[in-house]
């Protein structure tokens, strides 16, 4: 039904290079040295402070401050964005980076979570196997493996759940390539959910999930051999909560790093290739099949791994924790910090994730105690609207800033100057 | 799902599964005809619902190439707002009589069908409109974000619970020839639906507006040349498009007597289906593909032979959409589209 036009794009070859000029400009602008070094003193402070959050002393201080004081959150809650985060920016590799919409990014977070629960509970009780069972009764029924190993291994695993996903389905193009993906996110949840027997082999302990699961420690050995700096076992030391902050941050770091190098390798300049024109991609020698699977199981990778590790600092796997919304929490993240922009999906994550576990509920307690109330005379649910809440986010950023709060660089060409893109309903996309 | 042309592989596992699926059919029906039967009403009747929902994907993804994910939730916010109408404005209860209870459904209907196609109007001139020109993912998330909007305006308006009303339509049976039974509220669903489609049907083909849709779909820049006046086209068949979803909406409260501000969710989901298994942007081919469902559906949850229950019906729905969008993206009656390869 689509007519293919030549690009509304004046193809006039002298503007071409100006804007060619241009581009070439900007980039090397910003690899100034001088640029590097000042861009870095706000990480370096915002690390520190990410450091020392937990900390008994610093945490309380924040926390009794009036006024601003409830705007912290709990380490505990404060585990549950860095997780959020993590995937969201897990996501951002498909979504931001290889620009294939992501519906049903949940699959990957359940199919995490679930590899915990089979490595590292009491789920299959006919077995006895342990390995490296931090802090764990060695007598324990079920498979027991360090956490540190199943977040790896469930990384994998989950990278091998996208590229199962992605094979078949990635050559669909755009919205299709969206309800597919939709589609699985809502088979996965279903399959938990009913596979308890299995030919009578209980393989998820259907809707009552797995729980307890193992958490995290390092062993007697490392930690006489370290002093005791590094626990045994999580849930044995007094300060838990602080432990599993600091591991979900250094977990978070490690996702960043690897997702802000992937942009510049080889690899992530051919999903920005392939985002930007898929033909012409194709036509520069680029597997499309190929690259964008790549971009699937490396985005499953990091959301198995969060799924995992937060299915451990909960010590379960519940098929209900499993459904459509999330998906559409974590694309919203990606939408509100920017498609593609690291730094952007990461503050975008932390303030959604924050605005999910505590935000909304403090926000509203204020805005009925300051204004409702007294008007209306009743009290409104503000966290039982979160969801509409996100969907008037991610219009008004659609309509109004579809380039997110901090931008990409590229993406912002992209959308200033227009891209041999597919056609927005039924049109070419035509310069603005 | 057969295969074109040479036989593939994917051909051949098409008609495999084609075949097994007749055998299992053909299992159930020699096992007990007379349940079978009964099962092939209810999902001819449960089908039909999903018939009225799909033509709405399909109305709007013929003009536009979007999925309008607000859709189902328009039609459960518009089936909510019917149940209001129904007990508040109506009053009616299980044994009003056959006059009021008429009236009230004629009047409700018209209601429903009117507020979800100002609805669904609304939200194409909020939020698609500006979005003509930009990528079309862009228009894609948007749409996703406008049903989640339409899903909380019905949460703020008929909270969590359930709305029920009375069963206004008896299941009192209307004939019935051994075991096998027709009840009037199935043959109420029917027999509502089938005007609607034909009426749907001689309005795309035969009237000034449907032929301007027709031509819009096609090229909008050169319907636009030829006069016709495209964004009143396009706000055109949304409220059509929103009609349908609001009469969907009642006959399911009809039907089902009880939905809440998520049924349309998982309903759009469904009929979204049946508009790809059909082959979407083809009329024909959204009221094939919702009757299908309908009837895979109901076969699913309702025989006992080699049954997989009502447990897997989401899987076994989603399933469909995948194969059907990776085997074959024209669906059964659509056109090659570009998303083939």
């Amino acid at each position: 039904m689509t007519e293919q036009q030549t690009p509304g794009k004046t193809s006039e070859e002298s503007q071409l290079t100006s804007v060619l000029a241009q581009r070439t400009e900007r980039m090397a602008g910003r690899r100034k040295r001088g640029d590097v070094a000042r861009s870095l003193i706000p990480l370096v402070v915002a690390l520190v402070i990410g450091i020392i959050y937990p900390l008994e002393s610093v945490n309380t201080t924040l926390r009794d401050l009036p006024v601003i004081g409830e705007f912290f959150p709990t380490p505990g809650s404060a585990v549950i964005i860095i997780v959020f985060t993590m995937m969201a920016i897990g996501l951002n590799v498909v979504v931001g980076y290889a620009g294939l919409l992501d519906l049903g990014y949940v699959a990957f977070y359940a199919a995490g979570a679930y590899m915990a629960g089979w490595l590292a509970s009491q789920q299959f009780e006919q077995w006895t196997f342990h390995f490296w069972s931090a802090g764990i009764n060695e007598e324990l029924p079920g498979i027991h493996i360090n956490i540190w190993l199943v977040l790896i291994l469930a990384g994998l695993f989950t990278a091998l759940v996208g590229i199962v996903i992605g094979l078949p389905t990635l050559r669909l193009r755009g919205d299709y390539l969206a309800i597919v993906t939709l589609g699985f996110g809502e088979i996965v949840p279903q399959f938990v959910r009913n596979a308890d027997s299995i030919r009578g082999f209980d393989l998820t302990h259907g809707s009552f999930g797995i729980t307890p699961i193992d958490p995290p420690g390092f062993g007697d050995g490392l930690s006489e051999g370290t002093g005791g700096l590094l626990p045994v076992n999580f849930s044995q030391s007094f300060d838990a909560e602080q432990l599993f902050y600091w591991s979900a941050l250094g977990l978070l770091l490690f996702t960043i790093f690897c997702c802000w190098r992937l942009r510049d390798s080889r690899l992530g300049r051919a999903w920005i290739a392939i985002r930007e024109d898929e033909t012409a991609a194709a036509a520069m020698g680029i597997p499309l099949m190929r690259t964008k699977t790549w971009s699937y199981a490396i985005g499953a990778f990091f959301g198995g791994i969060a799924g995992a590790y937060y299915a451990s600092f909960k010590s379960g796997a519940f098929p209900s924790d499993f459904y459509f919304n999330i998906s559409i929490f974590l694309l919203c993240m990606v939408i509100l910090g920017g498609m593609g922009s690291i730094w952007g999906v990461l503050i975008a994550g932390i303030i959604l994730g924050w605005l999910n576990i505590e935000g909304l509920a403090v926000i509203g307690n204020h805005l009925n105690d300051g204004f409702v109330e007294p008007v209306f005379d009743s009290r409104l649910e503000v966290p039982k609207y979160q969801f509409g809440i996100y969907g008037v986010i991610i219009v008004l950023m659609m309509l109004f800033r579809p380039t997110g709060l901090i931008p990409e660089q590229r993406r912002k060409l992209e959308m200033e100057e227009g891209v041999h893109d597919e056609p927005a309903m039924g049109e070419r996309a035509v310069n603005k | 799902m057969t295969s074109r042309g040479r036989p593939s592989i994917v051909g051949i596992l098409g008609v495999a599964f084609l075949v097994l699926l007749v055998v299992w059919l053909g299992v159930n029906f020699f096992d007990d005809p007379q349940e079978f039967i009964n099962v092939f009403l209810v999902g001819l009747t449960r089908g039909a619902v999903y018939a009225l929902i799909a033509l709405g994907y399909t109305l709007v993804y013929g003009i536009l190439q979007l999925i309008n994910f607000a859709h189902g939730d328009v039609f459960a916010l518009a089936g909510l707002i019917a149940s209001w109408i129904l007990l508040n404005i109506f009053d009616v209860t299980g044994d009003s009589g056959a006059g009021l209870v008429l009236v009230a459904i004629a009047v409700t209907l018209f209601a429903a069908m009117a507020i979800a196609s100002s609805l669904n109007v609304t939200i194409e001139f909020l939020g698609y409109r500006r979005l003509r020109h930009a990528p079309r993912l862009a228009a894609l998330i948007t749409a996703i974000g406008m049903s989640f909007i339409v899903q909380n305006i019905a949460l703020a308006l008929f909270d969590v619970q359930y709305q029920s009303i009375p069963r206004l339509v008896p299941n009192s049976e209307v004939f019935r020839i051994g075991d096998i039974a027709l009840q009037w509220n199935k043959l109420f669903v029917l027999l509502l639906t089938i005007p609607v489609l034909l009426a749907l049907s001689w309005m795309v083909r035969s009237t000034r507006h449907g032929k301007a849709m027709r031509a819009t779909s096609q090229d909008r820049d050169a319907s636009a040349m030829m006069g016709i006046n495209v964004n009143r086209t396009i706000s055109f068949t949304f409220a059509l498009a929103g009609a349908l979803a609001g009469a969907a909406g009642l006959l399911f409260l009809l039907y089902f007597t009880t939905m809440r501000y998520d049924t349309g969710f998982e309903l759009g989901l469904i009929a979204f289906t049946a508009a790809v298994l059909g082959g979407i942007g083809n009329l024909t081919g959204a009221v094939l593909g919702g009757v299908l469902i309908g009837l895979i559906q109901e076969f699913n949850e309702g025989l006992s032979i080699w049954t997989p229950g009502g447990d897997w019906t989401r899987s076994i729905v989603f399933g469909i959409l995948i194969a059907i969008l990776v085997f074959r993206p024209s669906g059964l009656l659509g056109e090659q589209t570009p998303e083939g390869e």
